[in-house]
């Protein structure tokens, strides 16, 4: 009986449409175990949690909890069988407090926030969580929001709990506060499956690593036994060589020189606190951070769509060496464009900033030329043409160019966007995890792309989150920490070691 | 200047005519605390309204000696019934079948508003014309009021002098009040309304809360037809929009509670006395009088622009008023 | 004791379906009208014991009968597409403009009231370009309000523009109370009943003509206005993501006000025709309702301005045959409302079963309807 499995997913198979998100997969967690579920984005970890927790209903397959078979068809099952999910994005009520969202759907059929309350602290005590149950949701911190999620289930009684990404949203002081809770709860005797992509958290804190990829289930090994070179091997299927291709520009000129900026968001909170640097044209940029660090607004705010604060300055150096500089703060997207400036901007929300999903590739190619020409009709020949040819030179695999952009697979997504971004003949280019979510082919064709661009002397910034990447592809490496700019440093001269404690460089200061 | 005795008529005609807008409305505050914004309030109020009349017209037809108390249990069963049932429509349209929220609401409206006017019409040429319908037991019973039992002044006319359902209403919202804010079903009801998906994973039937909130506060929105036929204009159906413009009411009733069922009693109140307040208003004309006849919308409009401006989290409308929910979608 | 193929699941699941051809969609919609006819059948026949075909036969003739019921139907047709035309670029950018009903009576005060103050001075055709300009002016402006607030505040532009309703059909009594005549009869009557200063010629021989005509240009113009125009693609834009129109440089607040305004005004030229093309006075139920039925036929179009012509003319048919029935069968005429709404039920229901299929327990993939 003690070595019974707390849960065993024995040939689970499950199907989107065409797309077969778990084929055939068999997992097994013991009990008083933290077990890695790693694999890349799109591999079909979330999907085969959301199978566990009640969300999706597999196709085949069995479950098992503590050795019965047993049917999970709705989240209410799931915590019958002791199962709690802390999904990625946090399922909260914001005008709920703390305890309400604590003790929704919760059986016990008096409505007793006293008591719910008292509950709360108990289990505080126990592992170690600090939390105001009093608290409303929309005046809480992303770790406190965390928090929450697991008490709720931990008061739920669930012993089986999984963590989605749980330390994608942290700091690394909470990460660590966080990995310490779960040691406390593993030491109580639950059973924890954390699902990451960071292998040195996969190292630090399971016992055990599964593998899937591409929905299929590869294999487990004991962490001690392993390292992140054997991991990495088992995720992509090869031994992977980072090999990205770096020429070098023969004279990179400034581009954009950025000077104070400073942006603060519609709560008042500093989302980018004086920052200073200079792009240059022939060179890719990396910036390097924390998840939440500043770098969706210091592109946004370059590409005009941030209110920056006064005393920021961003000056705009075009091709020619004696050109005159253009100021972009103050300007409109389109004034910026319409002062001669070839921006191009892949934002990280893809369909819900780059492209209009329910339309095709010609009239999202449309998106940056509808204005031009006079008079009242939009050409839409010419977009036409570009979808034609994005679709031939990057492969995009879609049924037509009018196929709602919205239903092509991630990949594909991203090759209308990047394509549609690099037909703009921009001298600054700036991307920000561009590579997120593809798979490793796509992501090739995508760094080359941003090469060839960098060697027509275009300032390429390339915001990304995998540091081998942005070590081997950039020239140079801007790393921001809560805002600020922490050090650039020269990629040629540098190492991880010192880019990721850069990145963290300001919060040690202040917790310290 | 006007007298203790107009303010107290004027009280008086307010209390009755927010009541119709209070059912209406309290219905509407559970619908929409589950994420669904029924704009068929007008076609519901409509369904109660003919379902008890019609009910109550049989009974008395078909009975010797009617009596008011039986009459009144089974009009009121009929009108809550009939308008759940509009709610059952409308819920099986946008949460099972995934309609579009406001398109069917209206639709509602359209149908309940042909459905009762058409079997009103039917009624009235059974009775021998328009006007002609009467259910005078049951008008009376719905009409009694504490004002019969024992002599009263203005001051107890302002309180007693209604029938009973102008304060079932009340107790409908201290009710729900209760309901909302301190019992579990009550907070699993609002989760639905803010964030199905959360009280989906919480393990909340979403489907079925939302279903039940719809039907249920459809069957009280209903009440509000059913007071405006039986007590309003006292057993007797006139095809005119009376309904629809009061149905519509309560729908800006809602907006001026800010979704609190406590405010909805006092607001309906306020809207009363604003509709009336022309008949107090010396040197009004007949013209002048309509543009008064506007204040309950302008008020509301007012209050909704102050609830956007200010941004209070707590007076914002259900997070996920007018989507439907779809757990699998990907 | 292996079971790796048990199903527990439950016995029916809904899951998404890839895009149905657009031959098989209509034929759904088709399908739902038919279904709903025959449940409209059913229930005229419970309730009159009427033989439902004749009834359906002598709706037909109620609406196509005699060359003026087709005058009169294509008239109301022509009034509710216009009203459902002007929806649609409100609608496609995801404002619910619920405010038609107001915009169409401030576009018919406008209309009538020059009618009465001009009628005898100024000639008829110059008369006629005044009063649309004013009923388009009018109701761009009584669209403009929500949309201001919407786009500075993000009011809630449903509730807004539901209350607008009512504030114009306020504004309207006040203007009937105001302009009554004869004295005591609470209406404005026929305006210029002699001169027939500011009514439509007749065009073709037909009374209506003019009608047809100016809501046939709108049509074509709407078509071509959000299908091939930049305002029409700024439009699809915004209604799908603001972020996505901010990021491509596209002024999301002026982009609504704009497009409320183009929405309201052909809003308020239907008022022009409803009183200047047909009623040619003025009263609370000059928008007759059809303001909120074309927010339906406008949102069953998917704004397709040509797909909008058809369900505007099914819907008038039905309501003009159910007139003719209430008078031949002694019914009411609300009978049209209860058969417009079974049937915009079913139209509504069968939208799912286009966009989503249905699976049976054991059946993979199985597909009911």
């Amino acid at each position: 009986m003690g070595n019974t499995p707390a849960v065993e997913m024995i040939n689970v198979t499950k199907r989107f449409g065409k797309v077969t998100a778990n084929d055939h997969v068999n997992l097994e967690i013991r009990k008083g175990e933290i077990l890695s579920l790693l694999g890349e984005n799109g591999s079909g970890k979330t999907t085969l949690m959301n199978m566990l927790s009640g969300l999706y209903f597999p196709d085949e397959g069995e479950i098992r909890i503590n050795g019965e078979p047993v049917t999970i068809t709705s989240p209410k099952d799931a915590f019958d069988c002791g199962i709690g999910m802390i999904h990625q994005h946090f399922k909260l009520v914001d005008v709920f407090t703390a305890a309400e969202n604590v003790t929704l759907g919760a059986e016990n059929s008096k409505l007793d926030i006293k008591a719910v309350t008292a509950h709360i602290k108990e289990i505080c005590d126990k592992y170690g969580f600090i939390i105001d149950p009093a608290k409303k949701v929309y005046d809480m911190s992303v770790s406190e929001k965390q928090t929450v999620e697991i008490i709720k289930v931990l008061y739920r009684g669930a012993d089986i709990l999984i963590l989605d990404e749980p330390t994608a949203v942290l700091t690394p002081q909470e990460t660590d506060r966080l990995f310490n809770v779960m040691r406390n709860m593993k030491a109580d005797g639950k059973a924890m499956i954390i699902i990451t992509h960071k292998l040195h958290e996969v190292m630090d804190v399971s016992d055990r690593v599964a593998v899937l990829r591409k929905g299929q289930y590869i294999g487990d090994v004991a962490t001690k036994d392993t390292n992140p070179d054997k991991l990495t091997e088992m995720m992509v299927g090869k031994k992977v060589t980072l090999n990205i291709a770096h020429p070098k520009y023969p004279n990179p000129t400034p581009r954009l020189v950025v000077k104070n900026l400073t942006v603060v968001d519609a709560i008042g909170v500093k989302r980018l606190d004086n920052v200073s640097f200079t792009a240059y044209g022939g060179e890719i940029l990396g910036i390097a951070g924390i998840a939440g660090s500043g770098q969706k607004e210091l592109l946004e705010a370059v590409a005009g769509l941030q209110i920056t604060e006064s005393g920021a300055s961003i000056m705009y150096y075009p091709r020619e060496a004696d050109g005159a500089g253009t100021e972009l703060i103050g300007k409109s997207p389109k004034e910026i464009r319409n002062a001669g400036v070839a921006l191009s901007f892949v934002p990280e929300d893809r369909l819900g900033m780059g492209l209009v999903g329910p339309m095709g590739m010609t009239d999202n190619m449309l998106l940056r030329s509808f204005r031009k020409g006079k008079g009242l009709f939009a050409d839409r020949k010419t977009p036409k043409e570009l979808a034609d040819r994005v679709m031939k030179e990057l492969g995009v695999v879609t049924p037509s160019t009018d196929f709602p952009v919205r239903r092509l697979s991630g990949g594909n997504v991203q090759k209308v966007l990047v394509g549609r971004e690099i037909a703009q003949e921009p001298s600054v280019l700036m991307t920000a995890y561009a590579v997120r979510g593809l798979d490793i082919n796509t992501s090739y064709i995508i760094y080359d792309l941003l090469t060839e661009q960098k060697m027509k002397g275009v300032a390429v910034v390339y915001v990304g989150e995998d540091l081998d990447v942005l070590l081997e592809l950039a020239d140079r490496i801007m790393v921001i920490c809560g805002g600020q700019v922490s050090g650039i440093v020269d990629t040629a001269k540098t190492t991880k070691e010192e880019v990721g404690l850069l990145m963290t460089k300001f919060r040690k200061e202040g917790n310290s | 200047m006007i007298t203790a005795v107009q303010i107290s008529q004027l009280l008086q005609s307010a209390i009755v005519f927010g009541t119709v807008i209070m059912f209406g409305a309290l219905g509407e505050i559970l619908t929409q605390k589950s994420g669904n914004l029924n704009l068929g309030v007008p076609g519901i109020m409509y369904l109660g309204g003919i379902a008890g009349l019609a009910m109550s017209y049989f009974y008395e037809g078909h009975v010797e000696h009617p009596n008011g108390f039986v009459s009144l249990i089974l009009s009121f069963i009929a009108a809550f019934a009939a308008a759940a049932l509009g709610g059952l429509i409308y819920s099986f349209l946008t949460i099972t079948l995934r309609a579009n929220q406001n398109v069917t609401g209206l639709t509602l409206t359209i149908f309940g508003n042909g459905l009762a006017n058409f079997f009103g019409g039917i009624l009235n040429s059974m009775a021998g014309g328009v006007g002609q319908i009467s259910v005078r037991t049951t008008s009376n019973a719905y009409r009694m009021s504490l004002a019969h039992f024992f002599k009263i002044g203005n001051l107890g006319k302002i309180f007693f002098s209604y029938g009973f359902m102008a304060y079932l209403a009340i107790i409908i919202a201290v009710v729900m009040y209760f309901f909302l804010n301190r019992t579990r079903t009550g907070l699993n009801l609002r989760s639905v309304g803010e964030s199905p998906a959360t009280a989906d994973a919480a393990g909340i039937n979403v489907i079925r809360y939302k279903y039940l909130a719809t039907c249920i506060g459809a069957g009280i929105s209903g009440l509000g037809g059913l007071y405006y036929t039986m007590d309003y204009i006292k057993g007797t159906w006139t095809t005119d929009s009376t309904i629809e413009a009061l149905g519509w009411l309560a729908v800006a009733l809602v907006i001026f509670a800010t979704w609190r069922p406590l405010n909805a009693i006092w607001g309906s109140y306020l809207f009363g006395v604003l509709y009336w307040m022309y008949l107090y208003i010396p040197g009004l004309t007949r013209s002048s009088q309509e543009i008064f006849k506007m204040l309950p919308y302008i008020v509301t409009i007012l209050v909704l622009l102050r609830v956007s401006m200010r941004k209070k989290r707590e007076d914002q409308p259900p997070a996920s008023l007018g989507l439907s929910y779809f757990r699998e979608e990907r | 004791m292996n079971h790796s193929h048990t199903h527990h699941e439950p016995l029916l699941r809904i899951a998404k379906r890839d895009p149905l051809p657009r031959s098989k969609a209509y034929a759904v919609r088709v399908i739902a009208v038919l279904i709903s006819l025959l449940v409209s059948g059913i229930f005229i026949f419970s309730v009159t014991k009427l033989n439902p075909v004749a009834v359906y036969q002598s709706m037909f003739k109620g609406a196509y009968g005699t060359n003026r019921r087709m005058w009169v139907t294509i008239r109301d047709t022509m009034m509710l597409l216009c009203i459902a035309l002007g929806l649609a670029p409100a609608f496609k950018m995801r404002f619910w403009n619920i405010g038609a009903e107001g915009q169409v009576l401030v576009g018919g005060i406008a209309t009538a009231g020059l009618m009465r103050s001009l009628g005898a001075s100024v000639p008829t055709p110059l008369l006629l370009i005044i009063m649309a300009c004013a009923s388009l002016i009018c109701g761009a402006v009584w669209g403009m309000i929500p949309a201001i607030f919407k786009a500075r505040w993000n009011a809630n532009e449903t509730l807004f523009t539901l209350m607008m309703n009512y504030i114009a059909i306020q504004l309207t009594s006040y203007c009937v109370a105001l302009w009554e005549n004869p004295f005591g009869s609470n209406s404005v009557g026929i305006i210029n009943p002699k001169t027939q200063a500011g009514w439509f010629p007749k065009l073709f021989g037909q009374a209506n003509g003019l009608n047809v005509v100016i809501v046939l240009l709108v049509t074509i113009g709407m078509y071509v206005y959000l299908k091939y125009s930049k305002q029409g693609y700024e439009i699809a834009v915004v209604g799908d993501s603001e972020n996505t129109a901010r990021y491509a440089g596209i002024n999301v607040q002026w982009v609504t006000i704009r497009t409320m305004a183009i929405s309201s005004a052909i809003c308020g030229l239907a008022g022009f025709i409803a009183v200047s093309g047909a009623s040619h006075t003025i009263s609370t139920s000059t928008a007759g309702g059809q303001g909120f039925t074309a927010i339906i036929v406008a949102w069953l179009s998917q704004f397709n301005s040509f797909i909008m012509v058809l369900i505007s003319l099914l819907i008038v048919s039905l309501q003009k045959g159910a007139v003719q029935i209430a008078s031949q069968f002694n019914l009411n005429d609300y009978a049209s409302s209860v058969i417009t709404g079974i049937i915009l039920f079913f139209i509504l229901g069968s939208e799912f079963f286009i966009n989503y299929r249905i699976i049976v327990r054991g059946k993979k993939g199985g597909d009911v309807k």
